[in-house]
């Protein structure tokens, strides 16, 4: 993983190897597991992790994305939070 | 008599549910930690938990919302069934951790674990040196360990080394930090013991002075600087020497279940101190019954148990009062303020324990340490010993 690499539309990240991410029924909530600890997700960082598989590009869940929730322009949106995740360990690009 | 709290309600606030799950397999192990948490009287511990118990305990945890699943103990590896419970909790779901000194993690068993479907292992060392590690643990054990970490590594487990840091290790942090980062790990804890259990009986010869502390913090400072993104590094400060409680377990009752290697349900490792509280025992109750209905896990929820000055103390919110047990063993009663907190009336007591380490006296060389084991455990009777006895 790059340190300086930008995250652009064609960029296709995953969800590291350092965490694994699932849904939780008790908590309604998707969560990012690790060693000992948890990261419990707002609806949309667990929308765009889950879509973060390292085939789909950036692009790709944007488009997806609008698609299931009805909505246009969330690529900005989506591309702060993927900066926010690289930050934070989350995603490979 | 006071009538408007005559007519508050006392229950508790109704909490998340128990997001960590601690099973304490076994209370056996090869060690002898000085600084242990299990109980002192852990050589009395009646039989423990069947397979079959064990895997009811996950699915039931797991109903409830459990999510992290540790095996710790003792040495759980003693459990010849622990590749078995590992199966069951990763196909419920959980994420499964393994904490073991690494005695008995043969190949053959690091093969198991894996198609069992592990998810990651905390291994703890004593020391860097393997002259006080194995004064510490009483057990040439460090050349193993190493090995142990080799192999966590080639089977792709990230891991966690955890070093309880005191008086008598504090000074070679540099070397234990650098140690983690040549073996590998993602994570370290220096983990400053806690005074409960077996630490609290060496606990004049493991408190470490201000100055030792002041000086493994800017090491450790230096080491996160130097190593960056290789490690992760928590130094968990000794709460002896602050002046405020740590919120103990992030609150009774709130996220953390610990099951005994007989079977009783705890809101923390050393809860069944306590006196006047009957915990439940998972042979007899279910998980999300133990966890809400309890009158064990409900005593100490919330706030509406408090006294003074923790009633109308203003950050009350963020410490809860500290922790439980040591109330307990310091001020003689659960519900008192954590003597920690400069606010309690006990808090000389803390202040004395710290004042003996700054001076180093004779007393703290001479007493031997009491080596944890099961003779010792067995001399010991239950609650007859005053702190540090």
């Amino acid at each position: 993983m790059s340190e300086t690499a930008t995250i652009g539309l064609d960029t296709t990240p995953r969800v590291s190897k350092r965490f694994r991410l699932q849904w939780e029924e008790a908590q309604q909530a998707w969560v990012l597991l690790y060693p000992e600890g948890m990261v419990r997700l707002n609806q949309s960082a667990g929308e765009i992790l889950r879509r973060c598989d390292g085939a789909r590009s950036v692009d790709e869940v944007v488009a997806d994305l609008e698609q299931a929730f009805a909505t246009t322009g969330l690529e900005a949106d989506v591309l702060a939070f993927l900066e926010l995740a690289r930050k934070q360990q989350w995603i490979d690009l | 008599m006071n009538a408007p709290e005559a007519v508050k309600p006392q229950t508790p606030p109704q909490p998340g549910p128990p997001l960590w799950l601690l099973a304490e397999l076994t209370y056996r192990c090869p060690l002898h930690c000085v600084f242990c948490y299990n109980p002192v009287d852990f050589a009395h511990t009646p039989d423990e938990l069947a397979t079959e118990d064990w895997l009811r305990v996950l699915r039931e945890a797991r109903a409830a919302g459990s999510v992290q699943c540790g095996f710790s103990g003792g040495e759980p590896l003693l459990r010849e069934d622990l590749e078995v419970l590992v199966a069951e909790a990763h196909k419920l779901g959980f994420y499964t951790n393994l904490l073991t000194s690494g005695v008995g993690f043969s190949d053959a068993r690091a093969r198991a674990l894996k198609d069992a479907g592990l998810d990651h292992i905390q291994l703890s060392f004593q020391d860097s040196t393997r002259e006080l590690n194995d004064f510490l643990s009483h057990t040439r054990t460090f050349e193993l360990k190493q090995k142990v970490a080799a192999t966590i590594k080639d089977k792709g487990w990230p891991m966690v080394m955890n070093c309880v840091i005191h008086r008598l290790n504090i000074d070679y942090i540099d070397r234990i930090i650098d140690m983690a980062v040549e073996l590998g790990a993602e994570y370290l804890e220096l983990a400053n013991s806690q005074y409960y259990s077996w630490a609290m009986l060496n606990r004049d010869q493991l408190l470490p002075s201000r100055a030792q502390i002041e000086r493994a913090e800017r090491i450790t400072h230096e080491r996160r600087q130097r190593y960056g993104d290789r490690i992760r590094i928590f130094f968990v400060v000794p709460d002896y020497h602050e002046t405020r409680p740590k919120k103990c377990m992030n609150g009774w009752g709130n996220v953390f279940l610990t099951v005994t290697p007989d079977g009783t349900a705890l809101p923390c490792h050393t809860a069944r101190m306590l006196p006047g509280l009957a915990f439940p025992n998972v042979r007899d109750m279910d998980v999300r019954r133990i966890w809400y209905e309890s009158e064990g896990f409900n005593r100490y929820r919330g706030d509406g148990w408090m006294k003074e000055p923790c009633r109308s103390c203003p950050e009350k919110e963020k410490d809860l009062g500290g922790c439980r047990c040591q109330a307990f063993m310091l001020a003689g009663d659960p519900a008192a303020a954590d003597p920690v907190c400069d606010k309690s009336p006990s808090h000389h007591k803390v202040v004395e324990a710290v004042e003996r380490a700054e001076r180093g006296e004779p007393a703290v060389v001479e007493r031997p340490l009491v080596f944890r084991g099961p003779e010792e455990s067995r001399r010991r009777k239950a609650g007859l010993l005053p702190p540090g006895g």
